[in-house]
């Protein structure tokens, strides 16, 4: 019996008159956990009932409490016929289970119903007591940490960063058992609800086993995805980065500051006091370690010998190209260790998109593999072989695309799916990449950290520097001299899945580029079908990238970072949507522009249109130019092509260029010189493309958008922030479906959706659009629906800062606090920063009052509404008049960035991630489809927000929504919606209020004010 | 192509205060788009009408899923579904409780019933304001009445408590449940040229001084219902003008001190007795319901159009007044000196309020 569960169910308010007769309701409350259920009393005759429950104490194993969730459901006393129930609300008590993270769960919950909607509010308090278990055999991982962000979270510091963990568990649908045709609707949704809920509470239970079996606590970039498979069933399945993270505290930061190395065993206490992780933890003085259990899998300490086996990856060698130069022995060894530490994974996958810095050392760029299956029913849910192989098939094709270029690991990873009937698309894309073995290994970490510090580009020019070996390359690509340290060879352009590294030289701004495609099939039936598709998918990814690189030089940009392509299959359409930033590094050579070229050169007139279209695209790139800051120093060829010449080297490059211009193209991305720059105009189908990619309008003027954590050019920012979602749902009807028609219906579709967004968010300028998200759904026939969700976030346009200079002052900030993994997504804070600027700052105070404040409310509110009674009369009188602003609702932010623009994390409380299915039979009543949706999603914000709050939170970062899956049958006036949203939890404290004491996350004074002032409405 | 849906929902939920006021008038979609066109946004913004048309579909619907909980203000405030700063709250209600001038003319006095409810459409047509404008006014009227109707406290306050007004605001509200229930007749013609703010003041002076909130702060419906007690005991005044003596005692004393400081004081001697029989009769006449329905009328007709017709200045009615009334105190055989103040204090006022120049 390692846990005690305690619920206290205080009040309701604003519920729904049941009784028709009365106007009022009788309500009570039944409190579920597992097998166990509580009831209240009934509160007779009362929209606000105050029911101040006693504690209702589950007893239970700490495995249930992970996989179950906590089901409070509110019903309509009804002495004649069966009790009507109100609706439900499902906690997920997960945030309780680990000692750093909440304390208590209480405030008001919206209660939810998947017919209804939202229909009133009730207070519950809940807690936990876990009780010590020393059972190693235990099928519980209490006490791992979860994270949505996809970096190291910002109160934390990563002291290994142990890789990939995946899990995937099946089941089959309610939604499709038999028995859902003698259940309501309700029933039906209900019991999905709850199986989801049940099956992600699962799936994160044997994550944790596996971080556990790891030795780490936490688990970085976690992303769990439903595959609705219909008949054949349901799949949940979740990846993540395996960490073991320490909480950065003040005291043991400050002093080491200087002295890295001495600071990793200076960390004296034990941040983590849950008994439950394994002692090896980070409290012991890494380099003295002693493992007590025999690893099964083989994560040995061998790696730290040098003489390892190169034989492994036979395309990096000692002396060949910029390998052997770059970092002489040094490198060479640096390269061994990194690859054993690597090797002894299965998939040297992260999905982290932001790194410590000095982690990454080369990207070698994009990676993805798709595969085409045939979906059958999941016939033994314990057995979800089948499902488990697809994908290590995949990502065995991803890791052996890494190696090709060079790398060793795929950062930035990441994996989808997209369903129609039964063909299954499964994507996987990450970048590949060369990291530095610091923080991959316990055993390697203090051997190399004098020497990264040279490793490290000063330039910050380094992880543009190609891994590969340019004489063996994978693929054609022009080299040149790196135009930063004119040492080392870059690749002209680069495409990459991760945010832009904090080291990166930018000039200008950044801005979103999308590359949208359309490609009609035939409808087919099985085989045939996956046939078809896959013979699609290499022509769509190709004239994908095609496009990306059009409008990357159109933009008079040099790389791509975030990039993320959605392959969605249709009935009888695949459609292709591919987003990134795209920016101007420094390092790499300037983009040369777009050249048109026609077939037929005798014809006057044709001539003339080219030689238009030509000057139309130049002034488009010199505008573009201007639109982004973009203003590279001139630099004389000369100079760039060899800075220190050296007759050998030239020669090989001379070498190499001509072999790939000879080779036979293999792989459907490259972009040798000659191909990325002329556009050829031989018919029709070309013309068309050229004139779509003239079509892309830039935003008006005050906005830019991107869809990293990170704009370059943009640092400034304020508090003001707004996260939104928007669906558009469009039909192709009465059109005649051809290739180009499609193509142009989903650009004016995306462009429009686009100009809706900046219209709306005028009042925000100047303000950018961050971490811009697109979904692309094929519902139907003939119907696209395309999602997006957000943040828009102003800037101060007056205080804009010389960018040029921040990266330079930044490291060596970064240097002198070497080991401090603070994420500092935005530079400027640096100088601001509490801990580097005020050696006495009050953070660890500010932590503890945070994490005490979680606690106070819970009671405060429970013991003021204990006297809240309904409200003597005449009581109205003598209080004194509300004014508007006392708000019992504290406000919640939401982003889908990492973090608060203007504000500082000082506690993450847990991950949020909630399902919900909404349906109506009354489609028309409700307001139409808009209608319908419009207010779910509202409702989806709202226990989002009310979640968060109760937990004691203020705010969500990492917040995305993962899915919305959306059915209507107008004829039937019916609809049905599924949303899942994922994020984190945290307590921010604003930085201007940083010295003061942090904010009160709720008012629990103003609460029974609330309550009770309700009543005599 | 033609979008089936199109949505935006944002954490905080977007206002737009021109698109509300639009949706408050009662224009449909179309009428809105085109209103907004007219207004040049979409030079401003670069926008298309296409544009305009989801988003003014887009905040309508916000408007139409926040009108449930603009009904029940405190709904409003306490509720998690939408997360709106507080100010801007404020902002939603106060415009979504506020009235226009020329529709709350036609309404004030008359009764919240469906009856009146039906004769919108003609209110809309005269007015020139929408009928679905008309109709939410008329049910927040209705709604207000009904919720602080039966209640103890003071009007004003009671108002603010549950809906959250200004200050101003839940005046002027206190004003329309006032002249509802005691429905006093504002919509003759002779009225039409006073305007509602000059009611309003009335209401309000009434309020402080003839409901029985003005005597004793604890009893049901203090604010709404006149003081009956006081209204019977008006009668009493009628000694100033029923005994000759007293009458004529009054006058000389009012004249003796007006003399030379008012601009018409041969026509106020003339014509003093006619106006202080109105006064008197007025008084003693407000225990019937038919005569406290016809106040205002009454006020018009025996007092300021007289004066007009003898082009007395709002000072020179000031002058009268203030002087008329501290004289009966000097009137040895007057004895009902308080009751006299009560009921001259509220008439003075009032009819100082409705004396335009």
């Amino acid at each position: 019996m390692p846990g005690k569960l305690k619920v206290k169910i205080v009040a309701g308010r604003h519920l729904p008159v049941m009784d028709r007769a009365s106007d009022l309701t009788d309500a009570f409350v039944e409190v579920k956990f597992g097998n166990t259920t509580f009831k209240t009393d009934v509160y007779p005759k009362s929209l606000n009932p105050q029911w101040n429950s006693e504690w209702f104490k589950f007893e239970v194993d700490d495995e249930d409490l992970q996989d179950e969730p906590l089901q409070i459901t509110v019903l309509d006393h009804d002495t004649y016929s069966a009790n009507d129930a109100i609706g439900k609300v499902y906690i997920d008590i997960d945030p309780l289970l680990y000692s750093e993270a909440a304390t208590v769960i209480s405030g008001w919950f919206p209660i939810y119903d998947t017919i209804h909607g939202i229909r009133g509010e009730i207070n519950v308090v809940v807690k936990v007591d876990l009780f010590n278990d020393l059972n190693r055999f235990r099928q519980s991982s209490c006490g791992v940490k979860f994270f949505c962000t996809t970096s190291i979270p910002k109160c934390y510091r990563a002291v290994v960063i142990h890789g990939f963990v995946e899990e995937l568990v099946v089941n089959e649908d309610p939604e499709y058992q038999w028995i859902d045709r003698i259940r309501t609707p309700r029933a039906s949704n209900e019991a999905r609800q709850r199986l989801i809920s049940l099956m992600s509470g699962e799936l994160q239970r044997k994550i944790g086993l596996k971080v556990l079996e790891m030795r780490g606590n936490a688990v970085v970039g976690y992303l769990q995805c439903f595959d609705l498979e219909g008949e054949s069933g349901l799949v949940v399945r979740a990846i993540g980065t395996a960490c073991t993270l320490d909480k950065i505290s003040n005291t043991a930061f400050l002093p080491a500051c200087n002295s890295p190395s001495k600071e990793m065993k200076e960390i004296p206490f034990n941040e983590d006091p849950n008994p439950n992780t394994h002692s090896s933890g980070p409290s012991t003085p890494l380099k003295n370690q002693t493992y007590s259990f025999s690893p099964s899998k083989s994560y040995s300490r061998q790696s730290s010998s040098s003489d390892t086996d190169l034989s492994l990856t036979p395309k990096t060698g000692m002396g060949s190209g910029s390998a052997g130069k770059e970092g002489g022995p040094f490198k060479a060894l640096l390269r061994q260790q990194t690859q054993t530490a690597l090797e002894q994974r299965e998939f040297p996958f992260f999905t982290l998109t932001a790194f410590p810095p000095g982690f990454l050392v080369h990207v070698g760029g994009v990676v993805s593999a798709r595969s085409v299956k045939l979906l059958d029913r999941i016939h033994n849910p314990d057995e979800p072989e089948t499902r488990d192989a697809w994908w290590a098939e995949i990502r065995q094709e991803i890791k052996s695309h890494a190696k090709a270029l060079g790398c060793h690991a795929v950062v930035g990873y990441s994996e989808s799916t997209s369903i129609c009937e039964e063909v299954c698309i499964l994507s996987a894309s990450g970048t590949a990449a060369v990291l530095n073995p610091r923080f991959l290994q316990d055993g390697t970490m203090e051997g190399c950290l004098e020497q990264r510090t040279e490793e490290t580009s000063p330039l910050g020019c380094g992880f543009c520097h190609i891994p590969y070996d340019e004489l063996n390359m994978p693929f054609p690509a022009h080299l040149t001299y790196c135009y930063n340290c004119r040492k080392q060879k870059v690749p002209d352009v680069l495409f990459t899945t991760i945010d832009l590294p904090t080291e990166a030289m930018v000039i200008g701004k950044g801005c979103l580029i999308q590359a949208r495609l359309c490609r009609l099939k035939k409808k087919a039936q099985a085989e045939a079908n996956a046939t078809s598709i896959s013979n699609l998918l290499p022509f769509m990814e190709y004239e994908v990238h095609t496009q990306l690189m059009n409008k990357l030089k159109l933009k008079g940009m040099n790389a791509l970072f975030g990039l993320r392509i959605q392959i969605t299959v249709g009935e009888n359409m695949l459609m292709g949507l591919a987003s990134a930033t795209g920016v101007y590094l420094t390092a790499l050579p300037t983009p040369g522009g777009i050249q048109i070229a026609g077939k037929t050169p005798n014809d006057g007139t044709y001539e003339q249109h080219i030689s238009h279209m030509q000057k139309k695209i130049n002034d488009t790139i010199a505008k573009n130019k201007e639109l982004y800051d973009i203003n590279p120093p001139e630099i004389p060829e000369e100079i760039i092509g060899s800075p220190f010449p050296e007759p050998r080297q030239r020669s090989r490059l001379l070498r190499s260029q001509s072999e790939s211009s000879d080779e036979v193209m293999e792989l459907d991305l490259s972009h040798g010189k000659k191909d990325a720059f002329v556009l050829e105009i031989d018919d029709t189908d070309a013309m068309e493309d050229v004139h779509s990619l003239l079509t892309d309008v830039p935003p008006p003027p005050g906005f830019y958008s991107c869809n990293t954590e990170i704009m370059p050019g943009i640092n400034n920012w304020t508090s003001d922030i707004q996260m939104f979602t928007s669906v558009r749902v469009s039909r192709l009807s009465n059109i005649n479906l051809t290739n180009q028609t499609l193509n142009k219906n989903f650009n004016d579709l995306c462009e429009n959706l686009l100009k809706s967004l900046y219209f709306k968010l005028r009042s925000m300028i100047p303000c950018c659009l961050c971490h811009v998200n697109f979904t692309v759904a094929l519902p139907e026939d003939e119907v696209i629906q395309v999602t997006v969700t957000a943040v828009a976030i102003t800037f101060d346009k007056n205080q804009a800062l010389q960018t040029s200079k921040v990266p330079a002052a930044e490291k060596t900030l970064q240097r002198a606090s070497t080991d401090n993994e603070e994420q500092l997504q935005f530079p400027l804070e640096l100088c601001s920063d509490p801990l580097v600027s005020q050696p006495f700052s009050p953070a660890k105070e500010v932590l503890e009052n945070a994490s005490s404040h979680t606690g106070i409310p819970a009671a405060q509110r429970a013991a003021s509404l204990d006297k809240a009674s309904p409200l003597a009369e005449g009581h109205l009188r003598h209080r004194s008049i509300p004014s508007c602003t006392n708000s019992s609702v504290s406000v919640v932010k939401m982003t889908p960035l990492s973090f608060i623009p203007r504000a500082k994390i000082t506690k993450y409380l847990g991950i949020i991630n909630m399902f919900f299915i909404r349906e109506t039979t009354s489609l028309r009543e409700e307001g139409g489809v808009s209608g319908f949706l419009h207010a779910f999603i509202a409702e989806v914000f709202a226990m989002v927000r009310a979640h968060v709050a109760a937990l004691g939170g203020n705010a969500v970062v990492s917040y995305i929504m993962k899915q919305c899956v959306f059915m209507e049958n107008p004829n039937k006036n019916q609809a049905q919606c599924l949303i899942n949203v994922s994020g984190d939890a945290v307590i921010v404290v604003r930085e201007s209020e940083l010295e003061m004491v942090p904010v009160q996350p709720s008012a629990p004074v103003s609460q029974p004010t609330s309550a009770g002032g309700d009543v005599t409405t | 192509m033609t979008n089936d849906l199109d949505i935006f929902v944002g954490n905080t939920t977007l206002i737009d205060e021109d698109v509300y006021r639009l949706w408050l008038d009662g224009f449909s979609v179309s009428d809105a788009v085109t209103l907004r066109l007219r207004s040049g946004i979409l030079e401003q913004t670069g926008a298309t009408v296409d544009v305009l048309q989801s988003d003014t579909m887009d905040h309508y619907r916000t408007f139409h899923m926040l009108e449930r909980l603009l009904h029940t203000p405190s709904k409003l405030i306490h509720q998690l579904h939408f997360q709106i700063p507080p100010s801007r709250q404020a902002m939603l209600i106060e415009r979504y409780y506020a009235f226009d001038e020329s529709f709350v003319r036609e309404v004030l006095g008359k009764k919240l019933s469906k009856g009146t409810k039906k004769d919108l459409d003609d209110i809309s047509t005269k007015t020139n304001i929408t009928l679905k404008s008309c109709r939410r006014q008329f049910d927040n009227f209705k709604r207000v009445f009904k919720v602080v109707e039966e209640m103890r406290g003071s009007l004003v306050e009671n108002i603010q408590q549950h809906f959250l007004l200004s200050d101003r605001l839940a005046r002027y509200y206190a004003a329309i449940v006032f002249f509802a229930n005691s429905r006093f007749e504002t919509g003759k013609k002779k009225l039409q040229f006073l305007t509602f703010e000059d009611f309003a003041y009335c209401a309000e002076q009434m309020i402080e001084n003839w409901t029985l909130g003005a005597v004793d702060s604890n009893v049901d419906d203090m604010d709404v219902d006149l003081d009956k007690e006081f209204l019977q005991e008006l009668k009493e005044l009628k000694v100033l003008i029923a005994d000759k003596d007293l009458l004529d005692v009054h006058k000389s004393l009012v004249c003796t001190s007006l003399r030379g400081k008012i601009s018409v004081y041969n026509e106020m001697e003339a014509n003093f007795k006619n106006l202080s029989r109105a006064l008197v009769n007025i008084a003693s006449k407000l225990t019937h319901n038919k005569d406290v329905r016809d106040f205002f009328i009454d006020l018009v007709e025996k007092f300021i159009e007289p004066c007009k017709s003898d082009k007395w200045t709002l000072n020179d009615v000031r002058l009268f007044l203030t002087q008329y009334m501290t004289s009966a105190h000097t009137v040895d055989a007057f004895r009902h000196q308080a009751l006299w103040d009560r009921y001259m204090n509220t008439i003075k006022s009032c009819l100082l309020k409705m004396y335009h120049d």
